[in-house]
């Protein structure tokens, strides 16, 4: 499909239009699942269609089609010019005002083993042996092991020139195990229940997530929970590891950070923002220790590009630097309107969409924790009592972003500066705004882990998109921390 | 936007009987919508979106493999397509291993349900938006148009499900307190979306007053329709299936096991037939109109997908892979409208809740926040709004020994999810009246 677009998009363009472009997408994945050492039916989807945009006078209109003929993009760009032009008369900026400039460049994830390589039944074998490690014994009752892998191409074409065309390969492995013994279950993951160790790559990322034998650690851990106590509650120092890191990263400053929400275009579902335009180069959002990136350009994590959807190239930028709050995570679009409220903000690559029928907007990218200075052992031995929690399972945050809470999968107590029990249904609180301050230590290169999420959820209508998050562990103080009821 | 004929066609062309004992099926979800976000009374982003996702599944010989792909909208492009696809499929199952839990239809069950509506052109939208909320802080959502879900297979089975709705759903802000607002149909009316608009404004003047601060505890509290939607939402994600009942991983394994009950006046079920969802699945399989659920405050059916019937030996209610409820309703009670606020008397009205998940799943332990139309109320009046608090309490207890009365009217919430598609399903619950909600933060 894409191979013809360019040319089909230019015969099928409308005249007199200010601008525009055409997005075309093809994904290919592939998803195999295997439960209790029973496979289930191999599942493929090839997901293909062009997002048309026009801009017309002060509006601009999508359209989405599956039919990539000329026919096809001839009836979507009527749509489109349709909608520019009902949306000129009453739009909340007038177009012309961002223009993005012509862009012209390719990108491919860097990858050692191609996904075609492995043919299905060398997969399911891979897949089968994963599960059937994660069953170390009869106390285990719910085992599974899946992978998902995507092949995803897309080209960006639009009247003034510019072509952009990107390939991505992502993997991601997940193991999951419930136990049961003595009248308790608990469920542990090999990255969290919702996919936390996706990938930019080939099947060596199934390779570097252990993914073999990772079912042992798993099911050890899930029996192990079962025996443990209750977290306790209190006001307790916390050890966040990377996989717990990763949301935390993710709902207290990923989501806080969207120019569109704070220009209040989610205000109807997603929430506004506790973060507003007259923070961006003063505001201490976290302690000296907190250094935050947006970068799409780290090889092999999950939302890495070379330009975001309106064409903007990829570039790593310090949103937060010593904690102080420096820019939002806007597109150039977004960044062009808070410059006409007033606000000198810059904006960053990260305008994109889920896929071909949805239109961009700001999101997330790669939005990384830079490493600091501490090894795991020096961060442990100064908490005199705390605990250090591992894998997010629960989250929930109000919808400015600033009151939290978020459970874990595991946690181990820490005691005098050592490593002492593990605890079960471990949960902690607080609020956005002072959390961060609260940051006493940030984990050296050795605790850095690449993480992400391939669900995402934002927007009208809405999207789900995968994004990123590198970490360190850190270490808070202080913070609000309690079990559960069973 | 397929019509009927195009699934004849497509399930002619495909799902043609075989004599091998192989079965070829086809599930088509598709839809032609205009989506309109609002920022401020004007126009965000417009998007017109024709899409037609077709799954393509061969079963033989306890095998099965299944593609989903998009369709261009050409009937014979997509049937070459579909085709070669489907003869792609034939060959892989070789590399399949057998499932001993696929269960197939074993009737052929015909549907149809085909509903018309009038519906807003985008520029009846922005008009409308533009016209009764000039001037003011509204932010709204509409999605419009007409949505399919069908299926065929070589048994000979045809199932048609299209709808044609709106949805507005939007939000009046004012001094930092916020309205909501819901308008959604099948016959467009401007008339009537201005009169929500004058229901928001009217609330907004009660929340304009001078926010209460409240400290963490608990409070008697009422909640209305949209806000125990909320709650049963989060509840149907683990709560009612199958698999999860009898992995251990389910809210509700404590009501299941006997060790916890509702109140005994809580009634739940999943009733398709008063559903706008469709009453056939992706695998063929025809829904009961109705699943008794919770029956007199304890634990009744469990939502059985096919291959969990098959895997645990019982009758499959040809629920989706998932096993969610998408017609869940809770029985109204007797609290009549009128007498609600001397009902609550000294207590907290929760008009919606927000982002929920579960702080401890097994104790049935929920966590989320309020949002929008909350009030503090002191001798059955309303004296003001508070801001967004958290809570954390088990919907075992709220709905069990902290469930004071449930409402004699109830609300049908329609699902506003786009995620991929325009989702159909509805939660029509009653308003609940609870003692010792448990605010925290």
């Amino acid at each position: 499909m894409l191979d013809r677009l360019e040319s089909l998009a230019r015969r099928a363009a409308p005249a007199g239009v200010d601008r525009w472009s055409v997005r075309g997408v093809v994904d290919d994945t592939l998803h195999l699942t295997v439960r209790q050492d029973v496979a289930q039916a191999p599942s493929r989807t090839l997901d293909a269609g062009v997002m048309v945009t026009v801009t017309a006078g002060a509006g601009t209109g999508h359209a989405a089609t599956a039919d990539a003929s000329e026919t096809g993009l001839a009836a979507a760009f009527g749509h489109a010019r349709a909608l520019a032009l009902a949306a000129a008369r009453h739009s909340v900026f007038d177009a012309p005002y961002h223009r993005p400039p012509p862009a012209r460049g390719r990108h491919a994830t860097r990858v050692e083993q191609p996904l075609a390589a492995l043919g299905l039944r060398e997969l399911h074998a891979r897949v089968a042996h994963a599960c059937a490690r994660t069953h170390v014994d009869a106390r285990v009752v719910d085992w599974s092991a899946g992978v998902t892998a995507t092949r995803s191409e897309q080209l960006i074409v639009a009247s003034d020139g510019t072509r952009i065309e990107q390939q991505w390969s992502l993997v991601t492995p997940s193991i999951q195990a419930t136990a049961h013994d003595g009248g308790t279950t608990q469920t542990r993951s090999s990255a969290g229940q919702y996919n936390g160790y996706c990938r930019q790559g080939g099947w060596e990322v199934l390779d570097a997530a252990r993914f073999a034998d990772d079912g042992v650690r798993v099911a050890h851990e899930a029996i192990e929970q079962c025996a443990a106590p209750p977290c306790p509650a209190g006001t307790l120092d916390l050890l966040l590891m990377p996989d717990q890191m990763m949301l935390q990263i993710h709902e207290s400053i990923g989501h806080p950070l969207e120019l569109d929400r704070i220009l209040g275009d989610e205000r109807n579902f997603a929430g506004d923002s506790f973060v507003t335009l007259d923070m961006f180069g003063s505001y201490r959002y976290g302690s000296e220790l907190l250094d935050v990136t947006h970068d799409p350009t780290l090889p092999g994590e999950f939302a890495s590009f070379a330009y975001d959807d309106e064409g903007m190239p990829a570039e790593r930028v310090h949103l937060i630097r010593r904690g102080v709050l420096l820019r939002p995570l806007g597109g150039a679009l977004s960044a062009a309107r808070a410059r006409a409220l007033g606000a000198p903000v810059d904006g960053v690559a990260t305008t994109r969409a889920c896929s071909w029928n949805r239109a961009p907007i700001d999101r997330m990218s790669n939005l990384n924790v830079e490493p600091g200075d501490s090894t795991l052992a020096q961060m442990i031995g100064r908490v005199e009592l705390g605990v250090l929690m591992r894998t997010n399972c629960s989250w929930s945050i109000d919808q400015s972003r600033d009151k939290f809470q978020f459970g874990c999968e595991h946690a181990t107590m820490i005691r005098g500066g050592r490593l002492a029990e593990v605890v079960r249904n471990p949960n902690y609180r607080g609020v956005s705004a002072t959390f961060w301050r609260s940051l006493a230590a940030v984990g050296d290169a050795s605790t850095f882990e690449v993480m992400g999420t391939p669900f995402c959820g934002k927007g009208e209508p809405s999207q789900v998109i995968r994004v990123g998050h590198a970490s360190p562990a850190c270490l808070f103080t202080g913070v609000d921390v309690f079990g559960g009821a069973s | 936007m397929i019509e009927r004929p195009v699934l004849d066609a497509l399930g002619d062309a495909l799902c043609a009987p075989r004599g091998d004992g192989s079965v070829v099926s086809l599930w088509l979800q598709a839809e032609a919508s205009d989506f309109q976000r609002f920022n401020h009374a004007k126009l965000r982003q417009a998007t017109h979106v024709e899409q037609c996702h077709a799954t393509l599944a061969v079963t033989a010989q306890g095998r099965r493999a299944e593609t989903t792909l998009t369709l261009a909208g050409r009937i014979d492009a997509d049937i070459a397509t579909l085709a070669a696809e489907r003869d792609r499929l034939l060959a892989l199952l070789h590399d399949v291993p057998e499932d001993p839990f696929l269960l197939l239809p074993d009737a052929v069950h015909p549907t149809s349900r085909d509903e018309r509506g009038t519906l807003p052109t985008p520029a009846q939208v922005v008009d409308a938006v533009a016209g009764h909320a000039a001037g003011e802080d509204f932010v709204a959502f509409v999605a419009s148009g007409p949505v399919v879900r069908a299926y065929a297979d070589s048994r000979g089975q045809r199932n048609w499900h299209r709808v044609e709705t709106f949805h507005v759903e939007g939000s009046l802000l004012r001094g930092g307190q916020a309205s909501k607002l819901v308008h959604a149909g099948t016959h467009w009316s401007d008339t009537a979306f201005a009169a929500r608009l004058d229901e928001a404004r009217a609330q907004l003047a009660l929340l304009g007053r001078p926010a209460a601060a409240l400290a963490p505890g608990a409070y008697r509290a009422y909640f209305a329709p949209a806000a125990v939607a909320e709650l049963l939402g989060l509840l149907s994600w683990n709560g009612f299936g199958l698999k999860a009942r009898r992995s251990g991983t389910s809210s509700l394994a404590r009501l299941a096991s006997g060790d916890a009950a509702f109140d005994a006046r809580v009634q739940m079920a999943e009733a398709t037939a008063d559903g706008i969802a469709p009453a056939f699945g992706a695998d063929g399989w025809t829904r009961p109109a109705r699943v008794e659920l919770v029956r007199d405050g304890r634990a009744a059916n469990a939502l059985a997908s096919p291959r969990s019937a098959r895997e645990f030996g019982v009758a499959s209610h040809g629920a989706s892979a998932a096993e969610l409820p998408e017609s869940l309703e809770l029985r109204a009670g007797t609290l009549a409208g009128r007498d609600l606020l001397a009902a609550l008397g000294d207590g907290l009205w929760i008009g919606h809740l927000w982002y929920l998940n579960y702080s401890d799943l097994h104790a049935c332990r929920m966590t989320g926040m309020t949002r929008y139309a909350c009030f503090v109320v002191r001798g059955g009046e309303i004296v003001a709004p508070f801001a967004p608090m958290r809570f954390d309490d088990s919907l075992l207890r709220l709905l069990g020994s902290g469930l004071l009365g449930l409402t004699a009217t109830r609300e049908r919430i329609v699902a506003a999810e786009t995620y991929e598609r325009r989702r159909l399903a509805s939660i029509t619950a009653p308003g609940a009246l609870v003692d010792g909600l448990q605010l925290t933060l």
